[in-house]
């Protein structure tokens, strides 16, 4: 195999695993910080999709101002999923079940309403003029606009990295990950950080979707392949640890990538044999650690 | 891993009664001379077995489990793969699809059981869907999204009367073995599971091996209820071991009532019904489903026969029990 196709596989790995980060850190940082596993997760970067096709290519408003109000679009719907419903089931016996019901009625029930307003067909947007084509790294040529995915990426990992860490929001986050009641008596306005961290983690799952409407095809049901994805990324990585769902988007885009090589119809068998190889030798994770949102 | 709460048995005339109302219901459904009621009591038959299969696990020993489709294809994809290539006759194929179904739950649920609570049902939902890719695109094996098309049955059985009463009787045997485990010292473990895992524990039970074996059971009775089917519709496809087909038992469960043995059968009946109606009038019964499933999670959880009970209950005594949740 030659070097070039190494590094071509290389990096469309890479691209990948950054639109697979966007929405695993989004599900780790709810469970985490809610303690929900937001089924409807993909739902959102189903949304976050259409609501860029809508925006750039119906309503043609500008790519990047597009795909913000794309995320934040998705952002709100989860907020309001939030605010409304979810927030009415915490606390009861078996909540766990119910968590997990109640998402995946979101997710039929998103799955229809994108199917009302925008159709079964496929649909797809222009990437913007600036960013198609490719771009010379020495002797090797990679779309441009792959690139900027992956610069992204790592931009926004890094701002929730400080988020989290170095801001008076991120510290109320680490307390009522840490302890809910505990934060709640020291003054954190508890139901509106909760609202805040949804919203926010589905914004990230919206961009994420907007970010690949332009390379995949957008049409509805995507939102489950996309939770299957994310889901085998936090079990590697750990649930609820944010540079788990890093390491694991890594881990998942690059074997996804190489295994499309030599198994082009079942590269997706790769990623189930990381998992179970993973379940089997340190079923909490490689980088589990108690506590870290 | 939390299930809905349970009391104990009843008494046994209330069991009687139950049995004798199920019973007397489906054996008198066809006199209702319309091949539509004969067909969809069929299907409320099969999937009410597939649900009560499911319960076990989620009902009785509190894992939630969003992979049971798998099972269910398995069985039917055996007896289907079987016959068409006329390997092996009906009779010898079906009783094999609760094997494979078995046998497939030995072979993920070791990984599945890896981890608890909502890591379980996560990924048992992933192997599920591993399951159904291979299905989908294996064209040379299983026929890919074709599925299976004009699987032949015995001649006798293309009369839906006679297909129906078959069915009834494998059911009806079905859910006795089922209640019998339910009610075994074996059962009695799985519940208590359910209730408390750690402690369970310190009782000196593996509970991992039960829940493996809890595990193994659904998967076989999933099977078979998928084998019943494949006879039944004479085709199959890939969408029998899609996650929707995962999420419609447990709709039907909790809708029943995951907390009393025949809920889940209720739940069949009362989903399949909205189905064929809703998709009478739109294509998008999903949202309804959807809508419905939002609804009891938030106001019902216990139910429609849960929340029936608990009302009776309630009128009756005037007391109020915090777990009183129907099990019967």
């Amino acid at each position: 195999m030659d070097a070039n196709l190494v590094a071509a596989q290389l990096f469309s790995g890479l691209t990948s695993a950054m639109t697979l980060f966007l929405v695993a850190s989004g599900l780790s940082l709810i469970f985490g910080v809610v303690n929900v596993f937001n089924f409807a997760h993909g739902s959102f970067y189903l949304l976050g999709a259409y609501f860029a096709y809508q925006v750039v290519s119906v309503s043609g408003i500008p790519f990047w101002p597009g795909v913000l109000l794309a995320a934040v679009g998705a952002g709100i719907a989860g907020g309001i999923m939030e605010y409304v419903f979810l927030r009415r089931i915490y606390g009861r016996g078996g909540e766990a079940g119910f968590q997990i019901l109640l998402t995946y009625s979101f997710i039929l029930i998103i799955d229809d309403v994108v199917k009302m307003i925008w159709g079964t067909d496929y649909k797809s947007i222009e990437r913007p003029e600036s960013l198609s084509g490719p771009f010379a790294l020495g002797d090797l040529s990679v779309p441009r606009y792959d690139l900027v995915v992956i610069l992204v990426g790592i931009l926004v990992a890094a701002g929730m990295w400080w988020i989290i860490r170095k801001t008076r929001f991120g510290r109320n986050l680490r307390a009522i990950s840490a302890n809910r009641e505990m934060a709640s008596c020291l003054g954190v306005n508890v139901p509106l950080t909760l609202s805040l961290v949804f919203g926010m983690a589905t914004a990230l799952g919206g961009l994420s979707g907007a970010l690949s409407a332009p390379t995949r095809t957008v049409t509805p049901g995507a939102g489950i392949e996309v939770i299957i994805g994310s889901l085998i990324v936090v079990v590697i990585g750990g649930l609820g640890n944010f540079w788990g769902a890093f390491v694991g988007a890594l881990i998942i885009g690059e074997v996804t990538a190489f295994g499309i090589l030599f198994l082009p119809q079942w590269a997706i068998l790769f990623s189930y044999a990381v998992m179970a190889l993973v379940l089997v030798f340190r079923p909490e994770g490689l980088l589990a650690r108690k506590g870290s949102a | 891993m939390n299930g809905p709460p349970a009391a104990p048995g009843n008494a046994a005339r209330g069991q009687l009664l139950q049995w004798g109302a199920v019973l007397l219901f489906f054996a008198l459904v066809p006199l209702g001379r319309r091949s539509f009621f004969i067909t969809m009591a069929n299907e409320v038959l099969i999937m009410g077995l597939f649900a009560m299969a499911f319960n076990l696990l989620y009902g009785v020993t509190g894992m939630l489990s969003f992979g049971q489709a798998a099972y269910y294809g398995a069985g039917a994809y055996t007896v289907g793969l079987l016959l068409t290539r006329g390997i092996l006759p009906y009779f010898v194929a079906l009783p094999l699809a609760p094997v494979v179904g078995a046998a497939l739950a030995l072979l993920l649920g070791p990984l599945c059981i890896r981890l608890s609570g909502v890591y379980f049902t996560m990924l048992t939902l992933a192997f599920a869907e591993l399951v159904w890719g291979v299905a989908f695109k294996w064209y040379g094996f299983t026929g890919g999204d074709n599925g299976i098309q004009g699987i032949p049955v015995p001649e006798w059985f293309h009369h839906p009367l006679h297909y129906y009463y078959f069915t009834l009787a494998i059911v009806v045997a079905a859910v006795a073995v089922l209640r019998r485990i339910v009610e075994s010292p074996f059962g009695a473990v799985l519940q208590s599971i359910r209730e408390n895992p750690d402690r369970t524990a310190f009782l000196g039970i593996r509970v991992r091996r039960y829940q493996l074996a809890a595990m193994v059971i659904s998967g076989a009775f999933s099977g078979l209820a998928g084998g019943l089917f494949a006879g039944f519709h004479r085709s199959i496809g890939p969408d029998m071991l899609h996650w929707t087909k995962s999420g419609e038992v447990i709709l039907m469960s909790i809708l029943g009532g995951a907390s009393s043995f025949f809920g889940p059968l209720v739940g069949a009946g009362v989903i399949l019904f909205i189905e064929d109606m809703i998709g009478k009038y739109t294509e998008f019964w999903e949202i309804w489903i959807g809508g419905i499933m939002l609804a009891i999670v938030v106001f019902f959880p216990r139910g429609v026969i849960g929340t029936l009970y608990q009302w009776t209950r309630r009128k009756g005594s005037g007391e109020r029990d915090g777990n009183a949740a129907a099990h019967s």
